[in-house]
């Protein structure tokens, strides 16, 4: 068991900043385009982060052309350059599901100063 | 080339791949093990390797068991298995006291896996043998039973007949899983996709056959 917790352990990246709902986030992506690789940028307010490990993702959330994008990223994967804190929101939940419902004005979220 | 190890199976895990995929994998603690016999074309009639594996306390093995091992001149093993081989391979120029570690595979290769499966019980056809069920409404009141059994005219059911009856605890063999990583350190083999057996059982780790 211990062998196997150690095995997952390597795979957990240390270099990810701190971040939860509610805080707006830059993720850095790696994307193949043909045969070279280039990073694009993904702004927008974490929605969620879920599960625990390997296996834990967090879901990004943007409007762009005035049209609401979510986007889901392992935590530890490699295909991630970096992830920049660009704003600590303060929220009273851990998922804001609310925020799809609402745009604009509606839809903004307190600064969380440290 | 015909080869083979020894392990543990530890239980299952995701590791990321250079392309950001998750896959599943199987932790397999492999070998050193260590070749206790070896069978030849003039003794036995076959070629083979005895491989030993795994720790007993000593007081478990009784004298003839000792003895094997003495005649080996190797310490005791829990486990003994025969790989089998073909003149040429390299398993042939393996003697008795030689050890086998998990560098015999490479990250990519295929191998078939074999381990005793985890026992269901007693358990009906359909799933034991995979067969369908009947409407579980609508007046029915075929619901999960065995079909008809045989025709009426041999007067008595054929051998071999598939019905309700205890299902697992065999050994299955599961062919050309990837070999995604090999811990030399750690004498760790990390197979994609499932592994017959419990956690702790006996596992063979063989090239593939059909790769």
């Amino acid at each position: 068991m211990n062998l196997i917790k150690a095995i997952e352990e390597e795979q957990i990246r240390s270099d990810i900043p701190e971040f939860g709902a509610g805080d707006t986030v830059r993720v850095h992506v790696k994307v193949v385009e043909g045969t070279n690789e280039r990073i694009q940028i993904f702004e927008g307010v974490v929605l969620r982060r879920m599960g625990g490990g390997t296996q834990e993702n967090f879901t990004v959330r943007k409007i762009s052309q005035g049209v609401g994008v979510e986007r889901t990223f392992p935590v530890n994967s490699p295909r991630i350059d970096k992830i920049e804190v660009v704003r600590h929101g303060r929220v009273r939940r851990a998922r804001l599901y609310y925020l799809r419902e609402r745009s604009g004005r509606a839809a903004r979220i307190k600064e969380r100063r440290r | 080339m015909a080869k083979g190890i020894l392990g543990k199976k530890l239980g299952m895990t995701q590791i990321f791949s250079e392309e950001g995929l998750l896959i599943p994998v199987t932790v397999i603690e492999a070998g050193p093990c260590t070749v206790v016999q070896k069978k030849t074309m003039e003794k036995d009639n076959y070629l083979a390797v005895q491989l030993g594996f795994g720790d007993r306390r000593e007081r478990l093995f009784n004298k003839p068991e000792k003895g094997h091992f003495a005649k080996a001149n190797v310490k005791p093993h829990r486990y003994l298995r025969e790989i089998t081989f073909s003149v040429n391979d390299d398993f042939a120029k393996l003697n008795v006291g030689d050890s086998v570690d998990v560098n015999i595979f490479a990250e990519g290769e295929k191998v078939d896996v074999s381990g005793i499966s985890k026992g269901k019980g007693f358990q009906g056809s359909i799933k034991r043998h995979n067969q369908a069920r009947g409407p579980m409404t609508h007046g029915s009141h075929y619901h999960r039973g065995v079909g008809a059994l045989n025709a009426v005219d041999p007067a008595r059911v054929f051998k071999g007949r598939k019905l309700p009856g205890r299902m697992g605890g065999e050994r299955v063999t599961t062919q050309n899983l990837e070999i995604v990583k090999v811990d030399t350190d750690r004498n760790l083999l990390l197979v994609k996709g499932s592994v017959p057996g419990v956690k702790g059982s006996l596992v063979i780790v063989r090239n593939a056959v059909k790769a």
